[in-house]
C-alpha cells in the first residue's frame, strides 16, 4: 500500500503483491514474470518474495498455460496470467473465449481467472506489439474487461479483477506504465465497475478510456481556452459497461465524442454510439462522433505510427465541429 | 452385483470385481448410446449424435483406474467416463435431448457433457484444448494436499493439434500429474490416419517430450485398466506425466449423420470380432466363469435401466430461457 505518488506499473506490482500476500489461492504466471521480473517489470521482486510456486515462469505455450490456468481456477485457485503483449492473446484465444468464457454459462462453474495483457502503441512497436484487441473480448459473452487509464485504477481495478469470480481481461497500457503517476491505496472493496468523470463540463461529452483518455484531457484543456467546456468520462471498465454515467453526461451536454486508441470501427465507440442513438436520440443536438486509430495495422516507423494513432489535435478538430454544430 | 457409485474402487487384486463392474459399464454405455442413436434417427434428438461404438473399453478401463479425487476430460468417444463417475443414464439422455435435469440444463449438449462435482470436465469442441485444463485442476488439487491425477483423452486426429504438443512439453517440464490417453482409432472424421500421422506410433513421441509412454490393446478393458493405472501411479508419485496409446477402432461414423462411405467394408468387418464387449465376455468366461445366465441377467438389467431412463428423459420438460441471462456470470 502506498499513499506516495507511484507509477502505473508500480501500482500494478503493488496490487499483485497485496493479492499474493492476502490470498494463498493467487498465483502469477506467464513468460519472464518470475526470475526476470516481467518484460515491463510489472512483477519485479515478486518471485523473490513469494517463491517460484506462486510466481511461475512458463514456456512460450500460451494455449497450454492458459488452459492450465483455467483448470486451476476451476478448482478454486486465482491465477493471474500475463500475456507478454496483448497481441499474443491470439496464441491462447481458445482457453479464454471458448473454455473460460463459456464455462459458467454451460455448467455454472466459476473460472476466477485474470488475464493481464499490456496493450497500446506509440513507441515504434509495429503491428504485433501495439494492438488494442479489447473489442474481440467485449463481443464474447462471459468475459469482463477492464482498461485503466490512471495509476490508481491500475492498482484498484487489478485487485478487483482478481477478486471477481469471473474471467477478466485486464488491458494494461504500455505507454502509461512509467509515464503517469498517481496515488494508489489498496482497497479490497473496490468494485470492478463504474466510469469516472475526469473533467466536468456542460458543452460536449467525451467518452474515453485507457491511453487515449490523456489525449482527451489534453484536448479538453485546449477547448476550454476556446470557451468550450468538455466533460471527460473515463470508462475504466468496459464490461460491465457503466452506461448510466454516459447517459447522465449526454443528457447534460447533448453532444458526444467517443475516442479510444483502438479502431473506431466495430469496437467500443461503435457500441456506445449505437446505444446513445438508440436511447438518447431526443437528447442529442449533434451526431455522435467516434475517433480512434486509422483502420490498418499499426505501422512501425514513427512518422507512420503518428499518422495512424489518434492525436489530441484530431480530437480538438472534432470537438470544434461538435461545438459549432 | 450392484454397479458402483462415483467413488471408484481400486481393484488391484480383485480381478473378479473389476471384470464384473467393467462388464456393467461396457454394456451400459453401449445401451445408452444405442438408445440415443435410435432417438436421433427417429428425429427426436436435436442436433447431432455421436457415439464411441467399438471403443468402449478405452474409456471404461481408464475411468475405472481413476481415484476418487482424480479428474478427467473425456471427449467424444468417452461418454462412459461420465457414467462411471456417477452421471446417471437418465441425466445423460436428458442432456442429449436438451431437457432439464442434465448437468448443463440444455445450455450445451451431446458430447459436451461434464459433471465437475463428479470429476469430469465438459469439453469444448476444439480438440484437444481440454488436455491442459484437466492438468490444471490436478495441479491445483495437489497444491492443497489432495491426491489428484488428470486423465486427458485425445484421439489420434486431435494429437496433431498444437495444444497437444504444448501440453506434453509443459506437463513434462512441470512434472505434472497428467496421463494422456490417446485413442488410436485410425480416423479423424472422414480422413484416415495415413493422411495426418507422420509416425506409426504416437507413443513414440513421448520420449521427444521427456515423458513415459505405454501402449495397450484398446479393446481389452483389462489391459487398458492396467496401463492407465500404471501411468497414473507414476504421475501420482511425482514421476511426471505419461502418454498411453490405446489401439482401437471407430465402428460407427464420426456422428450418426456420417455413413462411413470412406471406410473399406472389409476393414469394418475385420474389427467386428474384436468388439470390446465380445473381448470382455471371453475374458470373463475364462477368468471368473461368467456364464450365459449372468450375461442374460446383465443385458436385461441394462435394458431396463436404459429404457426407464429414455422414457424419463423424453417426458422431461424443456429448460426455461429465463435461466440463460443469469447463467452468464457468477
Amino acid at each position: 500500500m502506498s499513499t506516495e505518488t507511484i507509477t502505473y506499473v508500480d501500482a500494478i506490482r503493488l496490487a499483485l503483491r497485496e493479492a499474493l500476500r492476502g490470498d494463498g489461492r493467487v498465483v502469477v504466471m506467464g513468460e519472464d514474470v518470475g526470475a526476470g521480473g516481467g518484460a515491463f517489470r510489472a512483477t519485479e521482486g515478486l518471485q523473490a518474495e513469494f517463491g517460484p510456486d506462486r510466481v511461475i515462469d512458463t514456456p512460450i505455450s500460451e494455449a497450454a498455460f492458459t488452459g492450465a490456468a483455467v483448470g486451476m481456477a476451476l478448482d478454486g485457485m486465482r491465477p493471474v496470467v500475463e500475456f507478454q503483449f496483448s497481441d499474443f492473446l491470439t496464441s491462447g484465444l481458445n482457453p479464454i473465449v471458448n473454455t473460460a468464457a463459456k464455462m459458467h454459462f454451460r455448467q455454472r462453474l466459476q473460472v476466477p481467472l485474470v488475464i493481464r495483457a499490456p496493450a497500446a502503441g506509440g513507441f515504434a512497436g509495429g503491428p504485433f506489439h501495439s494492438q488494442n484487441p479489447e473489442a474481440w473480448f467485449l463481443r464474447t459473452p462471459g468475459l469482463k474487461v477492464a482498461c485503466p487509464a490512471t495509476a490508481e485504477d491500475a492498482g484498484l481495478l487489478l485487485g478487483a479483477a482478481i477478486r471477481d469470480p469471473n474471467p477478466v481481461l485486464f488491458f494494461e497500457q504500455k505507454s502509461l506504465y512509467t509515464r503517469i503517476r498517481g496515488q494508489f491505496e489498496y482497497d479490497e472493496n473496490a468494485p470492478l465497475a463504474g466510469a469516472a468523470v475526469r473533467r466536468s463540463g456542460n458543452d460536449v461529452t467525451v467518452v474515453s478510456y485507457g491511453a487515449a483518455l490523456h489525449l482527451a484531457l489534453d484536448a479538453a484543456e485546449a477547448m476550454a481556452d476556446e470557451g468550450v467546456e468538455c466533460e471527460v468520462v473515463d470508462l475504466r471498465v468496459l464490461s460491465p459497461l457503466d452506461f448510466d454515467s454516459i447517459r447522465t453526461s449526454v443528457e447534460k451536454t447533448s453532444k458526444c465524442l467517443i475516442v479510444h486508441e483502438d479502431y473506431p470501427d466495430y469496437g467500443v465507440a461503435a457500441e456506445v454510439s449505437a446505444r446513445i442513438v438508440e436511447t438518447l436520440f431526443e437528447d442529442l443536438d449533434a451526431p455522435v462522433r467516434r475517433l480512434g486509430a486509422k483502420f490498418w495495422p499499426i505501422p512501425f516507423s514513427p512518422s507512420l505510427e503518428q499518422a495512424t494513432l489518434p492525436t489530441a489535435r484530431e480530437i480538438v478538430d472534432v470537438l470544434r465541429e461538435l461545438a459549432e454544430f | 452385483m450392484l454397479p458402483l457409485s462415483h467413488a471408484t474402487t481400486q481393484y488391484r487384486d480383485d480381478r473378479g470385481a473389476f471384470l464384473t463392474d467393467a462388464g456393467y459399464w461396457l454394456h451400459l454405455i453401449r445401451a445408452v448410446e444405442e438408445a440415443g442413436r435410435r432417438l436421433y434417427l427417429q428425429g427426436r434428438l436435436p442436433g447431432s449424435f455421436y457415439d464411441g461404438r467399438g471403443q468402449e473399453a478405452t474409456s471404461v478401463g481408464a475411468a475405472l483406474a481413476m481415484g476418487p479425487d482424480d479428474v478427467a476430460t473425456p471427449l467424444i468417444r468417452d461418454m462412459a467416463v461420465h457414467l462411471v463417475r456417477g452421471v446417471t443414464p437418465e441425466e445423460m439422455l436428458r442432456h442429449y435431448l436438451g431437457k432439464t435435469g442434465g448437468p448443463m440444463e440444455g445450455r450445451d449438449g451431446n458430447i459436451h457433457l461434464g459433471a465437475f462435482d463428479r470429476g469430469t470436465i465438459p469439453m469444448i469442441s476444439h480438440l484437444p484444448e481440454m488436455l491442459p485444463v484437466g492438468m490444471g485442476v490436478a495441479l491445483a488439487r495437489r497444491r492443497r494436499g489432495v491426491d489428484s491425477v488428470a486423465i486427458g483423452f485425445c484421439g489420434d486426429g486431435a494429437s496433431c493439434g498444437g495444444v497437444f504438443h504444448e501440453t506434453l512439453n509443459l506437463a513434462a517440464v512441470w512434472k505434472a500429474p497428467l496421463v494422456v490417453v490417446v485413442e488410436r482409432n485410425h480416423y479423424a472424421y472422414m480422413t484416415p490416419e495415413q493422411t495426418y500421422l507422420s509416425v506409426s506410433e504416437i507413443s513414440s513421441r513421448a520420449a521427444g517430450y521427456g515423458m513415459r509412454a505405454w501402449r495397450a490393446d484398446g479393446n481389452d478393458v483389462s489391459e487398458v485398466y492396467d496401463v492407465v493405472s500404471e501411468a497414473a501411479a507414476g504421475a501420482r508419485a511425482g514421476e511426471g506425466p505419461g502418454l498411453v496409446e490405446v489401439f482401437t477402432y471407430r465402428m460407427h461414423g464420426h456422428g450418426a449423420h456420417d455413413s462411413q462411405k470412406y471406410v473399406p467394408p472389409d476393414e469394418l468387418e475385420a474389427w467386428g470380432p474384436r468388439d470390446p464387449l465380445v473381448r470382455w465376455r471371453t475374458r470373463a468366461q475364462e477368468q471368473i466363469g461368467w456364464n450365459d445366465a449372468q450375461q442374460t441377467e446383465l443385458e436385461e438389467r441394462v435394458r431396463g435401466v436404459v429404457s426407464a431412463a429414455t422414457q424419463a428423459a423424453l417426458d422431461a420438460p424443456d429448460p426455461d430461457p429465463a435461466d440463460l441471462g443469469p447463467s452468464l456470470f457468477a
